[in-house]
């Protein structure tokens, strides 16, 4: 797992810190022993059956030698969904930067009705994914009865097969929908704690809307939007529910990401040696991202 | 000088009209739920038409519907209540008696968040199994208040370390203990922040798909995987599918109306206030 990199270590130990850790491991040891268990048995596992030929439909198991992770990445599907996964992180974090950055600006100006709009804007990430597969794939992008079809009709385009013709797109889209609103939260929420003197002052001296905007304001928001880029990656590279409810990681393997591969390597073909194999490799990725975002959240921990 | 009252206007336009794009999908779903099968899939879109609450009536009619949406219930609150009861003196220890290995101890919980659930599917798959935990309720309510559990730790200590460390050291002095500080002068003082700890770990419960989909089947699935599984053989049922959705999404989108900014200390690890 990762070590963060700690700052504040105070050296020594007096009696009575000493003291104090007695009295305080009661009150820690469930939940540490808890996530311990949690966190490093299955994760033990999952790499001993990395070694292993291990199949629920012929058993028994033996060891294998690296043979899964020869396979692993000599197979093109592999790579196929590794790139997979890397257009679905990224297309959704620039559109949820983007838009949550303008939507969040919008959102923090002073306007009629201000609070509700903003729980309009928001109400989307409270949608589980499921249901949001489900309105985007029936309601909106149907290609016979859905309002974008329509809407396309009406302007003299036919309408699109979304899912069949641009299946990572549509669930971009879908997960896009859900994820401006988590950036939109977290930027409004910071920028209502900027420090609106600053702003007056920047205003008194005479400085325009947009130079405010680009010198006190983005520059405020630099911080949360690298923690809403960390945290949508870590998100989005355990993206399925939405991939499960529309396309099956189809047509082909044309939206089955690297969670989308090892979900079926595991629980439709039983094949857990080669699905843990997998998964130690999206575990190692997953703590790539989960390094910067621990040192990122470190830093406010030391403020 | 404030900006003046034109691009006021336009700016106001803006918002309410970005506002309504990203609300408009659950209001059409909300729509659709209201119209019969035959106005669901019209081409024109209905705009007017007749409302019937027929949809709910059917779609809740389905006795697994009803099964799915109590275990929802039972699985949240349960792995909610669970995880604040572990979380609590877990935070209370972390806050008020900051030791050496208290950081470490925080950044470890964090980490433990960052594993993907896919790369541990299989062991947690077959431990189930082998427990006969499979397709139980009781399963599920473990697993959830594993995932939350981090986030309930951090969110409570973000919410505790807000608190006058002189209060409880004036209890303490009085010879008041852990246990007495916790209930009657913790809970009361970060009432408000235990509850935004508990909406929210509700609301990831409730939402959580990728578990509730692996690890259930017809005894102990929440409306989540109701609604991931039946998508295929119903997906011709719009208005019923949408009434079930509205049913499954209200709860959450009034809870977390409610309680939206504090949420984010949560979401974020306390890294955003």
């Amino acid at each position: 797992m990762i070590q963060p990199t700690s700052g504040t270590i105070t050296p020594g130990r007096s009696g009575a810190t000493q003291r104090r850790q007695v009295r305080t491991l009661p009150l820690l040891l469930p939940a540490v022993i808890l996530l311990l268990l949690w966190s490093i048995l299955p994760l033990l596992q999952t790499i001993l059956y990395s070694f292993q030929h291990y199949n629920l439909m012929e058993p028994p198991s033996a060891y294998n030698g690296g043979l899964n992770y020869t396979y692993l990445f000599t197979d093109s599907s592999t790579w196929t969904a590794i790139w997979n996964s890397v257009v679905l992180v990224a297309g959704t974090l620039v559109a949820s930067i983007v838009f949550g950055t303008i939507i969040a600006l919008l959102l923090n100006n002073d306007f009629p009705g201000r609070n509700i709009a903003r729980l309009m804007a928001i109400a989307p990430f409270f949608v589980m994914s499921p249901v949001a597969a489900l309105i985007w794939k029936n309601l909106l992008l149907d290609p016979v009865s859905g309002l974008a079809g329509w809407l396309m009709t009406l302007v003299g385009f036919k309408p699109i097969a979304w899912f069949s013709v641009y299946p990572m797109v549509s669930i971009v889209i879908i997960y896009s929908w859900r994820w401006i609103p988590f950036a939109t939260l977290i930027l409004l929420t910071a920028l209502q704690s900027l420090d609106t003197d600053q702003l007056e002052a920047a205003r008194m001296d005479g400085a325009k809307g947009l130079a405010r905007l680009r010198y006190i304001v983005l520059p405020h928001l630099g911080r949360p939007i690298s923690i809403v880029v960390m945290l949508e990656s870590i998100f989005m590279l355990s993206a399925f529910a939405v991939i499960y409810t529309t396309t099956n990681g189809g047509p082909g393997h044309a939206t089955t990401t690297l969670t989308y591969m090892i979900f079926i390597r595991a629980l439709n073909d039983f094949s857990i040696g080669s699905a843990s194999a997998a998964g130690v490799f999206a575990i190692v990725l997953a703590n790539i991202l989960a390094f910067f975002l621990i040192r990122a959240v470190s830093r406010t921990l030391q403020a | 000088m404030k900006p003046s009252l034109s691009s006021r206007v336009v700016l106001a336009i803006l918002a309410w009209a970005a506002a309504f794009i990203m609300f408009f999908p659950i209001l059409w779903m909300l729509v659709t739920a209201f119209k019969t099968e035959g106005q669901a899939i019209a081409i024109p879109p209905l705009l007017i038409f007749t409302p019937t609450l027929k949809s709910f009536f059917d779609a809740t009619q389905n006795a697994g519907y009803l099964l799915f949406a109590l275990n929802s219930v039972i699985v949240s609150v349960g792995s909610t209540v669970l995880a604040i009861a572990i979380a609590f003196p877990a935070a209370y220890a972390l806050a008020f008696f900051p030791g050496k290995r208290t950081e470490f101890t925080l950044m470890w919980m964090l980490s433990t968040k960052m594993l993907p659930a896919v790369g541990v599917l299989m062991p947690i798959y077959l431990f189930l199994k082998n427990v006969h935990l499979l397709d139980t309720r009781l399963g599920l309510v473990g697993i959830d208040t594993l995932m939350n559990l981090p986030i309930v730790v951090w969110m409570l200590y973000s919410f505790f370390k807000d608190i006058p460390h002189e209060i409880l050291e004036a209890a303490r002095v009085d010879g008041v203990g852990p246990r007495q500080q916790m209930i009657h002068l913790l809970l009361p003082l970060a009432g408000p922040g235990v509850a935004s700890t508990a909406l929210l770990s509700v609301i990831l419960a409730w939402n959580e798909a990728f578990w509730s989909i692996n690890v259930t089947a017809s005894h102990a699935g929440t409306l989540a995987a109701y609604i991931a599984r039946f998508s295929a053989p119903e997906g011709l049922f719009w208005a019923k599918l949408s009434a079930a959705s509205v049913l499954a999404v209200a709860p959450i989108l009034v809870f977390g109306s409610l309680t939206q900014r504090r949420l984010v200390r949560g979401l974020t690890f306390g890294a955003v206030k």
